[in-house]
């Protein structure tokens, strides 16, 4: 039933949104680390796809959050970047070989997965702390909340992406 | 013109991304300088109804104890009632009273952020407009910033742009309460001057300049005090009253002089 990637991907966008407002912004383990699991979105998008559209759909998926979090458009700026830059970091982690027609999730190890993730997560956390707090006196408190972040949301985002392991094209 | 379109059909995602990328950030910068985005937030019929729908769901699992902080609130109105009647009559005509109150439930907290903001479920039907205090019943909480129909987002104190009147409680040094965005539970108190005799443990209550609270609201307790950087006042480290994770009833404060006040400052500032 659901083969249809278009139909899979809305889902998956409408799930992320509601699961990371009303779930994961409510967390704040030890007071200030609330994982953004949407990163996932980026991890699972299809391979090969239509850049502007991935964009625009970026753009909406964290302006979405955005608008439940009040956070203006940080969201959107990071997810936008994440986007833009997915072809990039594929090719770092993968090799060049991802973009053969034959090239598919299964064909790669768990660590190189792991590091795309990871990769993702760190892109996604520097832009949004940084410019969420925006001053250079505060440059530790946006450190910590990169790294205890990152820390919570790869850990969350191994789990959920295991636990919903699925066919990857 | 040929080129010029061949070249944006070329760099076409790169152009996407520049443009997407400007539009969020004159988002962000715009609500930075000023309010927070007036049509992007929390408080609109989308997202204050889906933050509506989750408290109504959850809101079951700690009716016990938001039952018993209310009786106990109660319980002591009726104390102060009842000694004021004794004292003498009560002025019993609502007409007259400056300030009112309206019960509001938070449907949308946040703390973690530089900037929080968050979601009562009362808004603009409920006669709830900008700039009205909330407090909850052991201090303040913040200032409404933006309403929709059934909703509103409230500026927290835990808030990098809040800075609201506050006075040290039995006298009548003031300064200005804002955030340094380091704990959610510690504010600070700046501008308080260097004569001010400060110790710790002091109580910290909001001031009479504000239009937007009632004076004497508690606020904290002074936690730490240094001078600043050259020595003229006080900034002082307070520690909340609210603690400011666990927050489900607050009272929205309306000042009916508020108006009025505001006028007849502006024409003062007017003339100048």
């Amino acid at each position: 039933m659901l083969s249809n990637p278009i139909l899979i991907n809305s889902f998956r966008f409408v799930l992320l949104v509601i699961v990371q407002v009303l779930i994961f912004n409510q967390l704040n383990l030890f007071g200030f680390v609330n994982p953004m699991v949407y990163v996932l979105f980026f991890y699972w998008y299809p391979l090969r796809n239509n850049r502007p559209l991935f964009l625009l759909i970026s753009f909406f998926l964290g302006f979405t959050i955005d608008l439940f979090s009040d956070t203006m458009a940080l969201h959107a700026i990071a997810s936008i970047t994440l986007a833009y830059a997915r072809p990039v970091l594929m090719r770092f982690c993968f090799g060049a070989n991802y973009e053969f027609q034959g090239f598919t999730f299964k064909s790669t190890t768990r660590l190189q997965r792991i590091t795309f993730l990871l990769l993702l997560i760190l892109l996604q956390h520097i832009i949004f702390f940084t410019l969420e707090i925006l001053s250079f006196s505060h440059i530790l408190l946006i450190l910590k909340k990169i790294v205890f972040t990152s820390i919570a949301t790869l850990l969350l985002c191994v789990l959920l992406s295991s636990l919903f392991a699925r066919e990857l094209d | 013109m040929q080129r010029i379109i061949n070249f944006i059909l070329n760099y076409r995602n790169a152009v996407l991304y520049v443009v997407l990328t400007l539009v969020s950030l004159i988002i962000t910068i715009r609500s930075h300088s000023y309010h927070q985005s007036k049509f992007f937030n929390s408080s609109k019929r989308l997202t204050g109804a889906v933050y509506g729908i989750s408290h109504t769901v959850s809101s079951y699992f700690d009716l016990k104890k938001e039952n018993k902080i209310l009786v106990d609130e109660n319980q002591q109105l009726r104390l102060q009632l009842f000694n004021l009647r004794k004292e003498g009559p009560l002025n019993e005509q609502p007409g007259k009273a400056t300030y009112t109150v309206t019960h509001a439930q938070v449907i949308k907290n946040s703390y973690t952020s530089p900037r929080n903001y968050i979601t009562i479920n009362k808004g603009e039907k409920d006669g709830i407009a900008q700039d009205m205090g909330v407090i909850t019943p052991l201090g303040i909480l913040g200032i409404v910033e933006n309403t929709s129909s059934h909703y509103a987002t409230v500026q927290s104190v835990l808030n990098t742009k809040s800075n609201i009147n506050a006075k040290i409680k039995n006298t009548n040094y003031f300064g200005s309460l804002v955030w340094d965005a380091q704990a959610y539970d510690v504010v600070q108190l700046v501008d308080i001057p260097r004569s001010a005799s400060l110790t710790v443990g002091d109580t910290i209550t909001t001031g009479a300049m504000s239009s937007i609270f009632p004076e004497n609201i508690p606020i904290g307790v002074i936690q730490q005090y240094d001078l600043n950087q050259n020595q003229s006042s006080y900034t002082i480290n307070v520690s909340l009253f609210n603690d400011m994770t666990n927050i489900k009833n607050t009272y929205v404060i309306k000042n009916k002089d508020r108006e009025e006040i505001m006028e007849l400052q502006k024409s003062t500032a007017d003339v100048e």
